[in-house]
């Protein structure tokens, strides 16, 4: 896994894997029928994502690897996913929120990516982007009305982007791999897409009239497999059947 | 079927003769094959039966995604996984065509899922069994998405447009679910030893909660007869239960796996399959809610929307909100 080709599509695919993994348990549980279709045809969309990605990881690799064994056949130290994604669904508004803050982040991230010297990234980044535009546009929308709804419902989104904020900052944190994609005008160094986020969401917290954290003080460690306790729980729920029966065809 | 235990007016149908004028002209043109919409006068009784199978049928699709949705965070696959999701998002629609269809009879989505949360409107019987393995995804594809096809694909010609409408579509995502249910039980039956296991197992606990689906024997229950009159039941439920059984029985041997009936043979007479009848008491004690999940379930479909009030009425709130600051503008 030394070529930084694959750390790019591992940090997007596995994004897009386990957001979508989380957010597929809400399906049958959400607060409006509405809400149940669209938040799973987010998780839709994601998993289609991770699989372009993932695939794509395992075809440079050439290791005989394909999209399912690189999910459900690594440890949480191989996966390259920000601690954002993987923070637990605890309620709807930590989920929307979580969600808010990825598709902020996702949309500058795949708008650059779609522009990549490396057509296969580019292009790869320009299928999700007619995705991704209408995350964004979804959860910004929904963060707005609930910011500026009740005051229980400003407290309840408030409250989620305070306890999400320090994880936010693992999107954008660099590595040597980083470094190398950059020089090869193959992707943006994460940390320069923090101010451009940060503009994104000021604006909207002006409609919002949520306050959005000062702190940078970020949790940081993912680009090195370093994650938060939750993903060992989650892959060994996603990774159950393959573990338990390898070998198997499904 | 999704609506077990329709009750009707009560009465047997009315002759043409007893009928007033209006009702008279009402089953004049349902016998024509004429559909009835929203703003044509209806009897009083077709309205409350039909939206007593609607709501069932809706509350079936919205509890339905509960046993499935079990195993979507589960799915050995990305592809099984995005196929399962996608299913279980079409339960949730389906729920809504329903619901919304529903509404054009007067009852706002909102009563009628009071009605659910509060144990008072029915739902399927065969949504309070758990699912175990995995086979069971392909188990309630094949069998339970099979049975509930057996009653909608007759329903598109139910006399009432809305409800017919949305049956059609609904119809054509069913039967493709059923064809993925069965992918997976082909992949299962086919595959290593413990995954036959899982599929044998899954049928054994399936199959009688299946053949409950079409509900007891109503041959005689006047309920059904009012129902048929009106076409908004089309056939005995017998007569639905045995054709899936004919259609199933071979499939199954397809799969080499063991219906658990001993008594299930092919009649050269009749020619067709002769086949036990489910345990009617176990049916009758989980439909008044002691099935293995009726608990669970309920109050999954409770904490979903108690948990969600305040989502709801935030943007309520925020809608009322920029409404008044238009007409203020205004």
């Amino acid at each position: 896994m030394s070529n930084p080709r694959i750390h790019l599509a591992l940090r997007m695919g596995d994004n897009s894997l386990i957001l979508s993994q989380q957010n597929s348990k809400w399906c049958g549980h959400a607060p409006t029928l509405e809400e149940d279709i669209a938040l799973a045809n987010v998780s839709l969309d994601l998993m289609g994502h991770a699989q372009m990605w993932l695939e794509f990881a395992a075809e440079v690799e050439d290791e005989g690897r394909n999209a399912d064994t690189l999910a459900f056949f690594r440890d949480t130290e191989e996966f390259r996913n920000s601690l954002l994604v993987e923070r637990p669904n605890v309620d709807f508004a930590t989920t929307l929120m979580r969600q808010y803050l990825f598709d902020a982040w996702h949309l500058e991230q795949l708008l650059l990516l779609s522009q990549s010297s490396d057509t296969l990234v580019a292009e790869i980044s320009q299928k999700a982007l007619v995705e991704v535009r209408y995350h964004r546009e979804r959860s910004q929308s929904l963060v707005i009305r609930l910011g500026d709804g009740t005051i229980d419902s400003h407290n309840r989104m408030q409250e989620a982007l305070n306890a999400l904020w320090s994880y936010f900052g693992s999107f954008f944190e660099d590595s040597k791999d980083d470094e190398m994609l950059f020089d090869l005008q193959t992707s943006p160094m994460p940390s320069s897409l923090y101010p451009r986020v940060l503009e994104q969401l000021n604006q909207d917290s002006v409609l919002s009239t949520l306050k959005i954290p000062e702190s940078e003080f970020w949790q940081k460690g993912a680009v090195q497999g370093h994650h938060t306790e939750n993903l060992g729980y989650i892959l060994a729920e996603m990774q159950y059947l393959q573990r338990t029966y390898p070998n198997s065809k499904w | 079927m999704y609506a077990q235990e329709v009750k009707s007016t009560g009465s047997k149908p009315k002759s043409l003769s007893s009928m007033s004028a209006k009702e008279k002209a009402f089953q004049e043109k349902i016998d024509r094959g004429q559909r009835i919409e929203p703003k044509d006068w209806m009897p009083e009784g077709y309205r409350r039966t039909l939206l007593r199978q609607m709501g069932q049928h809706a509350h079936s699709e919205i509890v339905g995604q509960l046993p499935e949705g079990n195993w979507i965070s589960r799915a050995p696959t990305l592809e099984r996984k995005t196929i399962l999701l996608a299913k279980v998002q079409d339960e949730a629609g389906h729920g809504l065509y329903l619901y919304s269809a529903a509404e054009t009879l007067g009852k706002s989505r909102d009563e009628m899922t009071k009605e659910l949360l509060s144990g008072r409107a029915k739902y399927s019987s065969i949504f309070n069994y758990p699912t175990l393995n995995w086979a069971d995804m392909g188990a309630v594809g094949w069998l339970v998405d099979g049975a509930a096809i057996m009653n909608q694909v007759p329903l598109q010609r139910t006399s009432y447009g809305p409800y017919a409408r949305a049956m059609v579509r609904i119809c054509k995502e069913e039967s493709f679910h059923q064809r993925q249910g069965f992918d997976i039980m082909m992949k299962m039956s086919f595959g290593s030893k413990k995954q036959k296991a899982m599929a044998q197992d899954s049928l054994n606990r399936f199959w009688y909660p299946s053949l409950m689906m079409f509900g007891p024997s109503d041959s005689e229950s006047v309920h059904s007869a009012q129902s048929m009159a009106w076409k908004i039941k089309i056939n005995f439920n017998d007569e639905l239960r045995q054709k899936f059984v004919d259609q199933t029985a071979p499939q199954a041997e397809y799969l080499g796996l063991t219906i658990p009936d001993e008594k299930l043979k092919w009649n050269e007479k009749t020619e067709q399959y002769d086949y036990s009848e489910p345990n009617w008491e176990e049916f009758f004690e989980v439909i008044s809610g002691n099935g293995p999940c009726n608990t669970e379930r309920l109050a999954a479909r409770n904490k979903a929307w108690d948990d969600g009030e305040w989502f709801r009425d935030g943007l309520l709130a925020n809608s009322t909100k920029n409404q008044n600051s238009q007409i203020a503008a205004e």
